[in-house]
């Protein structure tokens, strides 16, 4: 592989007339170590996209901040995790021993999550996903210096499970790539949803043609299907399934499927076609409408959960930092403030349970072409409210 | 299961093994006349759809997009001949596989600065965007029997030029007798230059026909090169009627693998053991084919050379 962007991101930039200000102000600040805060993310491979949506939240929302998080001068170094867990092991380290970074965040994917908690958790320094959700730092192995500013990866399955069992589906299939992922996402659904699974279709990892799939599915006439098909797999199931003229038949309920890094390769093909998620750019509150222009007139295209999730993942950092005089070095302090959520999350309701996973709301989204012509997904109707995940009772944190 | 359902299926193999074909034909082709190892023509496929999927975008017609993508993907070839592969053709294995590697990271990378990494729109033409009903209660979506087509009018235009023309004869010629060849005065490496760029224009023409059914990504030719790779060498390294059987060999079985394998190992050893390993060996099946097939003929279907 190519060099990875180990990019160094100095995000100290103050104007110089700004500098000059605050030097005046409070020469002692100025010269403070800035915060500093490694952010791992995937940005090489087929599923960059995701991980450059979530970088670009999280480096727009130190941007508006100027700079700064909790008012100090902020470096965010950020690393390409190439989605190999020993990469991002090696690379995390480096952050800790040569970065001394105060804060780790990122994360797209949980088996690189997996990889780095350990070294991360074991050398105390704070961890805050912006996207992946493994259940064992729900449960058993929680942390109290990890915070997810996502969602427990089950959720998003059951928001859909619960979806089907509410409009009193029957008869369903289940198809999901053949990984621990996939099985995970299959038992999501089924936790909440009653009726009767068909079949369970379990397809290569990076399948490119669906016909055989497609073919059963048409043959066995489901009241609905789910998937799970992250990234290009799911654009050429969307594609083909379209194709295939079953989109407007047989309802397609998905999670991490279709998506803002997706829907403009799918485009029409998407559109009608159902998904979990906890947040959507239409997601009515004032935060989400300024995150949402702020990043459309960034980087020219509409926002992903990814990014949503990258961009709460800062402000969070920024509300602890400024409750606590923007320190981490008192660490029960900064995991306090931290626990208490001081921010305004772009969802709206956002509070953390013991284990640092949010309780929030979730929604069933839908694909639309929206009036300018850019595709993306809208809030079609709230499934849980403030839910909690599965695991938070194996949790032993208070 | 019905009679419709499988006959469904069997056609979903064939149409992906015409797919495999259309990805395989070039690389027999410069594989076996040149003796060249080509990595980089899952490059050459992606570029195709990409060429394809901007140029239709762009004038709006899928026509256009298609004459003028390939037109474009026929100038790169004959660009990374003359750069990059004429250098090596006299070279060993090793040193193509490395060098083409090299193109392969620097193509898909260039790419990735050009066009982002998120995947691009390429919808099915609009005139071939619906489904026909071939058996009751089955539709069939146009695009693929499209993609039937072509890929049939491609295998029979192949086997006319190589065995029917000229050209076809100097490079049956040029392949197995390279010295004879130049020494009755002909330019074998001119003619090297027209088959690499032709090649790659059919690597362009199966990335512009696979463009609407999958995601048109920067790596989206590195999974397809494995399979032509397998395609080509159960076939026999450098026949074009071998790809195409094997092709087609190798659609079936993935596709009435994936279709009733897991079935059948339901009736055979229960539903839990099943929902495991029928995925996992029908995932397999096309290697196990490969293995088998070089255990009987261990230079393919239709090689002529010992390997």
């Amino acid at each position: 592989m190519p060099a990875s962007p180990t990019r160094r991101l100095v995000a100290l930039a103050l104007a110089s007339t700004a500098l000059a200000a605050t030097a005046l102000a409070a020469p002692a600040a100025a010269l403070a170590d800035p915060v500093k805060v490694g952010f791992v993310s995937t940005l090489s491979g087929p599923p960059a996209a995701l991980g450059v949506h979530m970088r670009d939240g999280f480096l727009l929302a130190v941007k508006e901040l100027g700079g700064k998080l909790g008012g100090q001068p902020t470096e965010v170094i950020v690393v390409d995790d190439e989605l190999k867990p020993d990469v991002a092991v090696s690379k995390v380290k480096a952050l800790m021993e040569r970065d001394k970074v105060d804060i780790v965040a990122g994360t797209v994917f949980s088996n690189v999550l997996m990889a780095i908690q350990k070294p991360v958790l074991a050398n105390e320094t704070f961890l805050i996903s912006a996207n992946a959700g493994p259940s064992p730092l729900a449960g058993k192995g929680c942390s109290p210096f990890f915070f997810s500013a996502s969602y427990q990866n089950d959720q998003v399955h059951s928001v859909m499970g619960q979806y089907a069992q509410d409009k009193g589906f029957k008869r369903v299939i289940l198809i999901t790539p053949n990984y621990q992922a996939g099985k995970d996402a299959m038992a999501g659904f089924k936790r909440n949803f009653k009726g009767e699974v068909v079949e369970e279709i379990f397809t290569q990892l990076g399948q490119l043609d669906f016909s055989a799939e497609l073919a059963k599915i048409q043959a066995a006439k489901p009241d609905a299907i789910f998937t799970f098909m992250p990234g290009g797999m799911g654009v050429n199931l969307v594609k083909q399934y379209q194709q295939a003229g079953l989109a407007g038949q047989i309802p397609f309920l998905s999670s991490f499927t279709i998506d803002e890094t997706t829907l403009p390769a799918t485009q029409d093909a998407a559109v009608g076609l159902l998904s979990g998620a906890e947040w959507a750019p239409n997601l009515d509150t004032p935060q989400n409408k300024a995150f949402v222009a702020a990043y459309e007139k960034e980087y020219g295209i509409v926002p992903s959960l990814y990014a949503a999730q990258g961009y709460d993942a800062a402000m969070l950092i920024d509300g602890a930092l400024k409750a606590t005089g923007g320190k981490v070095s008192d660490k029960e302090a900064f995991r306090k403030a931290l626990a208490s959520a001081p921010f305004k999350s772009v969802r709206g309701d956002f509070s953390f349970n013991t284990n640092g996973f949010p309780i929030q709301d979730f929604y069933v989204v839908k694909a639309v072409k929206r009036p300018d012509g850019r595709y993306a997904t809208e809030i079609q109707s709230k499934v849980f409210d403030n839910a909690a995940d599965a695991y938070v009772a194996e949790c032993p944190l208070k | 299961m019905t009679a419709a359902l499988f006959f469904s299926q069997l056609l979903n193999g064939l149409q992906l093994g015409v797919i495999l074909f259309l990805v395989a034909a070039g690389l027999t082709l410069v594989f076996g006349v040149m003796d060249f190892i080509n990595l980089a023509h899952g490059v050459q496929y992606m570029l195709g759809a990409y060429l394809v999927a901007v140029l239709s975008a762009w004038s709006g017609s899928f026509a256009f997009g298609l004459a003028a993508g390939l037109l474009a993907a026929l100038a790169l070839g004959f660009v990374m001949e003359v750069l990059v592969f004429r250098h090596l053709t006299r070279r060993d294995h090793l040193e193509q596989v490395l060098a083409t590697f090299g193109l392969i990271l620097v193509v898909t990378e260039g790419v990735r600065m050009i066009f982002g990494s998120a995947p691009l729109p390429f919808p099915v033409p609009a005139a071939l965007n619906g489904t026909v009903t071939l058996f009751e209660g089955l539709n069939y979506p146009v695009w693929r029997l499209v993609i039937l087509a072509v890929g049939v009018a491609v295998a029979v235009l192949l086997w006319v030029l190589v065995n029917r023309t000229r050209a076809g004869m100097l490079v049956r010629a040029g392949s197995t007798h390279p010295q004879t060849v130049a020494a009755l005065g002909v330019d074998v490496d001119r003619l090297f230059l027209f088959v690499f760029a032709f090649g790659a224009m059919l690597a362009g023409l199966a990335g512009a026909m696979a463009g609407p059914l999958v995601s048109v990504e920067p790596t989206m030719g590195d999974k397809v090169l494995i399979l032509a790779f397998v395609v080509v060498v159960i076939g026999g390294i450098g026949s074009i009627k071998g790809a195409f059987v094997a092709a087609i060999l190798v659609g079936l079985v993935d596709t009435v693998g994936r279709a009733f394998l897991p079935d059948l190992l339901r009736t055979l050893v229960g539903k839990s053991a099943a929902a495991t390993a029928g995925p996992t060996l029908s995932s397999m099946l096309i290697y196990l084919l490969m293995a088998l097939v070089l255990s009987f003929r261990p230079s393919g279907l239709f090689g002529g050379r010992p390997s």
